[in-house]
């Protein structure tokens, strides 16, 4: 009864009590029986009692609170419909805003340079802002195959994997180092990409949906039951770390360590604080990278793409390109996480490149606001960091990412960040940078 | 090119979709720097055509031979539709608008010109780190786009989202987004529909200047009458997927065929008195 009458849009006082009323009407007639009547047992006998106070009472609460209802709904409803009507009053209100966003990127930069500076001591901090930052450098990886060229992919961490085995097999079996791999596992995982891409140029939204969802399977049973390449499900252990310009970080022995070379007391700190700036560079060359290909005609295309596909065909664009194109990037800069994965962790398993990943990875790009590259930072500061707080209470913390997430879909349906901003401006003068 | 060579034949054309015959044997020339309009009821073919021609569908029979003043006899139905605008310059406009809403009104126009810019940007590596010969053929880019927005009077629009626009001011910029493909053939598939009387008039001058002044050749299909017997040199009526006329406009207007198919038999529509036939 309730939700049927809150359909309907009141505005007035007067209409209100109206509706206040008929609700008390309903909750009287309602409330005879229920309340106003009752049973009593009297001596073996049952006689009908009458309540009246207390039905009235009833019956005023009904119509005091779905009076309040009323109002506080009608109050909500006005500050959206104002809040609508400025944001079509001013188109430029969304530029107005970019100084902001811009000061909160580069606020996040100072914050995430200083971080391992200011918990130096605190090995657990810099290890989950390392987390952090792998989600973000694979959220901006997707974000060119989402984000920007609108094809849904659910398997995104095969990448992720494939990435991490180059590395692993490469420096295990032929002693190659960090930065020899890096842009081989990138050329791999590019080629995968293509692989992908190639058989699923024809399809879109669901159907491609469930086509890279399964790739991604198929690529990580292959990693379980190819016990001779990968391993199985053991995974590939003692994966040399990365080491500062050939100096290991290890306790002073013969060879020149970091350490030593620095003339620094030997910590294992060193090393996480390393990794960190690592990836830290990684994810910034990343967002650099994808920026700049946004304002290409490469990037505008993955855009138009994601508009309208025939619209593109008939601009000459050759989608099959643009597509394979958009797949190869962004599984290349999956697998370039996936090497610092391999490499910061030592050990890799089929266990770490689930389908959880997957959709931990792409509710990052969908909460970050799609083809939003601070909206990714964002999100994946909440979904990374949302579980951490959570592992005090264990078994809510699903409970407690999904309510989040539910939240951030209600409040902010397009995304945290969900503005576009134009690839270059007429105003400008010339073409954004 | 003599007058004698079209821009466009149209050979023996059919398309097929079952059991239904959308196009029925058409055969059509198309001249160069002139106007030809497509018209004929709803569900005539004229669409389909249009798919035919663009390389969106693949004619059952026929052929579409377009002479290329660089690259010779080109066969349009054999090629993608890609490379039906790329290569062969016949670029084309949507009934339904398809711009990209979210996307200013600039973008629209300089991804229309992704071809040469992407030339220009070698694999994007060029691109990448801003080397001069990308930043001309952006600054070219931007020039050309600029100018067709200032010709249609939407230069004031470029920084808005296309998708945020009036629907006769879309249709604007759809067609200068076609126009930013630099077409030989420019095919306009109902510009006119859901434009104020106003507007009309001012894509009828508009379209007289291309063809005549650009020497932009046009295909028009048009339900709106006032703008296709005024700016075509030609016009070509489908119905039932066959052609049942062809020639100049005030042929057309008086052709029994045409009208037999607009307004159907003089028994089948009661309200027409015979006298209005002329």
């Amino acid at each position: 009864m309730a939700t049927l009458v809150l359909a309907t849009r009141q505005e007035s006082a007067a209409a209100r009590l109206k509706d206040a009323a008929t609700v008390a009407v309903v909750a009287l007639l309602l409330g005879i029986p229920m309340i106003g009547l009752t049973t009593v047992d009297q001596g073996g006998a049952l006689r009908v009692a009458t309540r009246w106070p207390a039905l009235a009472a009833f019956v005023a609460a009904c119509f005091c609170g779905r009076l309040l209802l009323r109002y506080v709904i009608d109050r909500l409803r006005q500050r959206r419909r104002t809040r609508e009507h400025a944001d079509t009053a001013t188109p430029n209100e969304n530029t107005a805003a970019n100084p902001w966003l811009n000061r909160l990127g580069w606020g996040a930069l100072a914050f995430a340079l200083l971080l391992p500076v200011a918990f130096s001591d605190n090995r657990y901090v810099v290890d989950t802002a390392t987390t952090v930052l792998i989600y973000v450098m694979l959220g901006w990886g997707l974000n060119v195959v989402v984000g920007l060229a609108g094809l849904l992919d659910l398997g995104y961490v095969a990448f992720y994997a494939v990435g991490a085995y180059t590395y692993a097999l490469l420096s295990t079996q032929f002693g190659w180092g960090f930065w020899q791999a890096l842009p081989v596992a990138g050329g791999v995982t590019a080629s995968f990409g293509i692989l992908l891409g190639w058989p699923t140029l024809r399809l879109r939204g669901d159907y491609l949906a469930i086509v890279t969802l399964g790739f991604g399977e198929i690529i990580r049973i292959v990693l379980v039951n190819w016990t001779e390449m990968s391993g199985g499900p053991n995974g590939i252990t003692s994966i040399p770390r990365p080491s500062f310009f050939g100096l290991p970080f290890k306790p002073p022995g013969d060879a020149p360590t970091f350490a030593a070379a620095f003339g620094l007391e030997f910590s294992p700190s060193h090393r996480v604080i390393f990794l960190y700036y690592l990836i830290l560079l990684l994810a910034l060359l990343t967002n650099l990278f994808v920026s700049r290909m946004r304002q290409l005609p490469i990037g505008r295309a993955w855009e138009a793409m994601r508009e309208d596909e025939i619209a593109c065909k008939a601009m000459g664009i050759n989608a099959r390109n643009v597509k394979l194109s958009a797949f190869a990037i962004g599984a290349m800069l999956g697998g370039f996480a996936g090497v610092f994965f391999a490499a910061r962790q030592g050990f890799i398993s089929p266990e770490s490149f689930t389908f959880n990943e997957s959709a931990i990875i792409l509710a990052i790009v969908v909460l970050g606001g799609m083809g939003s590259q601070l909206g990714v930072v964002l999100a994946s500061l909440v979904l990374v960091l949302l579980p951490e707080l959570g592992r005090d209470f264990a078994e809510y913390r699903m409970l407690l990412f999904g309510a989040a997430m539910i939240l951030i879909m209600i409040w902010k349906p397009g995304g945290i960040l969900a503005h576009r901003e134009p690839t270059l401006r007429y105003l400008s003068g010339s073409a954004a940078r | 090119m003599s007058a004698a060579t079209p821009l466009l034949r149209v050979d023996r054309l059919t398309m097929r979709f079952g059991g239904l015959l959308a196009i029925d044997d058409l055969s059509l020339d198309v001249a160069a720097r002139q106007i030809t309009g497509v018209i004929g009821p709803n569900g005539a073919g004229k669409t389909t055509f249009f798919n035919c021609l663009t390389g969106f569908y693949k004619p059952t029979i026929g052929s579409v031979r377009m002479h290329h003043p660089r690259h010779g006899v080109l066969r349009l139905e054999e090629l993608a539709s890609h490379q039906v605008a790329r290569r062969a310059q016949v670029v084309r406009t949507f009934q339904n608008i398809r711009l990209f809403p979210q996307m200013t009104v600039l973008e629209n126009l300089i991804v229309a010109q992704h071809n040469a810019l992407q030339h220009a940007s070698r694999f994007s590596l060029a691109g990448l780190f801003g080397l001069p010969g990308y930043r001309r053929a952006e600054a070219a880019a931007m020039g050309k786009a600029i100018g067709w927005l200032t010709r249609l009077g939407l230069i004031d629009k470029a920084d808005t989202p296309a998708g945020a626009l009036p629907y006769g001011m879309q249709r604007r910029i759809e067609i200068a987004r076609a126009l930013c493909v630099d077409p030989l053939l420019l095919c306009l598939d109902e510009p006119a529909a859901g434009l104020n009387p106003r507007e009309s008039a001012e894509l009828n001058e508009l379209l007289k200047r291309l063809s005549r002044d650009d020497g932009i050749a046009i295909l028009l299909i048009e339900h709106d009458m006032s703008v296709v017997m005024n700016v075509s040199d030609h016009i070509c009526v489908l119905n039932y997927g066959r052609k049942i006329a062809e020639g100049p406009p005030l042929a057309i207007q008086r052709d029994p065929n045409v009208i037999k198919a607009y307004l159907g038999e003089e028994d089948a529509d009661e309200q027409l008195p015979p006298e209005t036939t002329p």
